[in-house]
């Protein structure tokens, strides 16, 4: 398992470096004057002069990039235009925001989901499945900037049974988390659906029923454990993504976050904060594919042994 | 369950139709002019003469939601079908080649995957400045990795099949096996793809505009219809049901013929 997990964080390093190597070729390759999007179009050349050192635009490519990759390395992430801050401490602050409405998002999904799939599956082609099926192809059609509003307007407005925005206290979080994880709901019911179906097709399955064990014990000790690997898989990336997602839900619900962080400063042309903030969200949805991938092999013991 | 599959394609085929339909005619079908203001009709409900309610500056909702079906099949039609092209090509490359091209084009797909949906989209747009043309370009930069990987994966279990050795070994050249014998027989997934793509194209655009970084005034889009409904949620909240309703449709109506399509043409449950 250690040989595992130590060849599996080198293999990460070359994703991290791409990544991070990405970013910086995006910003600094795509058409455009990052100086004047953020001074304006009316700015002194002086001062547009001024900030270009400042940034350190004024350098050659390659060693702009190698002393932002020397920056990296020191944890220097510069500091935002906008907010005169530096920028790992705005990230700092706003990460647990995020991180919170990430698991409460995937709390939901599993809450919905798991029980969904497995009722599905069992009881195949029945009016359940059938509804369930299509409420998933619902999910998965909604666009969540669409269903928070209507969330707001049902349970906020109407009924004034939830906080309309804002983080607080577990209230504030219900309806984010279901806006955010309503998609990944969907996805994994039908996931747990199709994986449980495929299991209980197999011969040990047969074997068991054979052997006259209680149906529960067959779903829950034999079959469920095995169906919910390739969901293990599918649950990572979609976690990954919900932090993509978040900046859309943190948006809507004016939730304190990266996500919200990131529109504030494309908003206010923060370019060196906009950086930091992509490059922030794309190494997390690499770290959590990391952990995905530990986790399977901690759960799965014949990918050690590959 | 056959019976439902062609359910799911015909319902998928007929949203579909009627997006184009609506978009083809929106000069005809169309109450009202979208941008035109009634400042003293602001924020009214659905009713006889404006079917949909108006919205802040009196405009018909109807008529901006038929109009931002133009938008909505402008993005998602030229982004899968720029993405699907490139996508195709480098596939195609790295499934027949195989070898150091194989590898270097799919770290290079892996590294673009290693950005999750939109945050691709909305830093480019973030750099380049919003629009339509940019929204295509940005979508475009992160759709082509999926059918990079999809075409590739097919090309790598037909090449070594007899017909395309046989080709081979007539001399036929690389280019000519790639468009005359492989790609014809990828057309279906790569068509069932597209739905899907298009529909997260579709929902993408949408997102970009609701964030203020897509579609730009005066044109219409559903994205941007539901940014300013939010503004007016307590007052107006026909402005954010309907534009949303519209992408649910749409994207429902994609997602259902792509599923019906490739339950329909998967040969394992036929």
């Amino acid at each position: 398992m250690n040989n595992y997990i130590i060849k599996r964080l080198f293999l990460t390093i070359p994703t991290v470096f791409g990544v991070v190597t990405l970013v910086f070729l995006v910003i600094h390759f795509i058409p455009g004057d990052p100086v004047e999007i953020m001074l304006g179009e009316t700015a002194s050349q002086t001062d547009k002069a001024k900030l270009r050192a400042d940034l350190g635009l004024d350098l050659p490519v390659f060693t702009q990039y190698f002393r932002f990759l020397s920056n990296l390395i020191q944890g220097d992430l510069g500091t935002s235009f906008y907010f005169r801050q530096p920028a790992f401490e705005l990230i700092m602050i706003r990460l647990p925001a995020t991180i919170e409405l990430s698991l409460g998002a995937l709390a939901v999904a599993l809450i919905i989901s798991v029980p969904l799939g497995i009722f599905s599956a069992v009881r195949q082609y029945s009016y359940i499945d059938q509804g369930s099926l299509f409420l998933a192809l619902f999910g998965v059609s909604m666009p969540n900037f669409w269903l928070g509003p209507l969330l707001i307007i049902v349970f906020s407005i109407n009924l004034g049974w939830l906080p309309v925005s804002g983080r607080g206290d577990i209230f504030n979080l219900i309806l984010p988390a279901i806006t955010l994880g309503s998609s990944m709901a969907a996805i994994l019911t039908r996931m747990i659906r199709s994986s449980l179906l495929d299991t209980l097709k197999e011969e040990y399955i047969k074997t068991a029923r054979a052997k006259g064990l209680p149906e529960p014990i067959i779903l829950f000790k034999h079959a469920l454990r095995n169906a919910l690997l390739p969901v293990v898989t599918i649950l990572g990336l979609q976690f990954g993504s919900l932090l993509a997602g978040s900046i859309i839900t943190e948006t809507i619900f004016s939730w304190p976050g990266i996500g919200r962080l990131t529109i504030q400063a494309i908003v206010s042309r923060d370019y060196p904060l906009v950086q930091v903030c992509v490059m922030a969200i794309a190494l997390g949805y690499v770290f959590i594919n990391l952990l995905t991938d530990l986790v399977y092999a901690w759960i799965d013991p014949r990918i050690k042994y590959e | 369950m056959p019976k439902t599959k062609n359910i799911f394609i015909i319902i998928g085929i007929t949203i579909v139709i009627t997006l184009f339909l609506l978009s083809g005619f929106a000069s005809l079908i169309s109450p009202y002019n979208p941008t035109e203001q009634n400042l003293y009709e602001r924020l009214q409900e659905p009713g006889l003469s404006h079917l949909l309610g108006q919205d802040s500056l009196g405009r018909d909702i109807l008529s901006r939601i038929i109009y931002g079906s133009r938008v909505s099949l402008k993005v998602g039609f030229l982004t899968i079908f720029i993405s699907g092209i490139i996508g195709t090509l480098i596939g195609s490359v790295a499934g027949y080649y195989g070898g150091r091209i194989d590898r270097i084009l799919m770290q290079t797909c892996d590294i673009f995957l290693a950005f999750p949906g939109l945050l691709m989209a909305i830093t480019l747009i973030a750099i380049l400045g919003p629009g339509l043309d940019n929204v295509i370009f940005a979508l475009c930069i992160m759709g082509w990795v999926s059918f990079a990987r999809l075409v590739r994966g097919q090309i790598l279990s037909l090449k070594n099949l007899d017909y395309i050795q046989a080709a081979v070994a007539c001399g036929i050249s690389d280019l000519r096996i790639i468009l005359k014998h492989l790609l014809p027989n990828l057309m279906t997934p790569i068509i069932v793809h597209s739905t899907f793509g298009m529909a997260g194209a579709i929902v993408a655009e949408a997102g970009l505009s609701f964030l203020g970084l897509g579609i730009q005034p005066p044109e219409t889009s559903w994205g941007m219809m539901l940014s300013e409904g939010r503004k007016f949620l307590l007052i107006a909240p026909h402005m954010t049901t309907f534009p949303g309703l519209a992408i649910m449709i749409v994207v429902l109506g994609l997602n259902l013929l792509g599923d019906g399509l490739r339950d329909k043409f998967d040969t394992k449950t036929t």
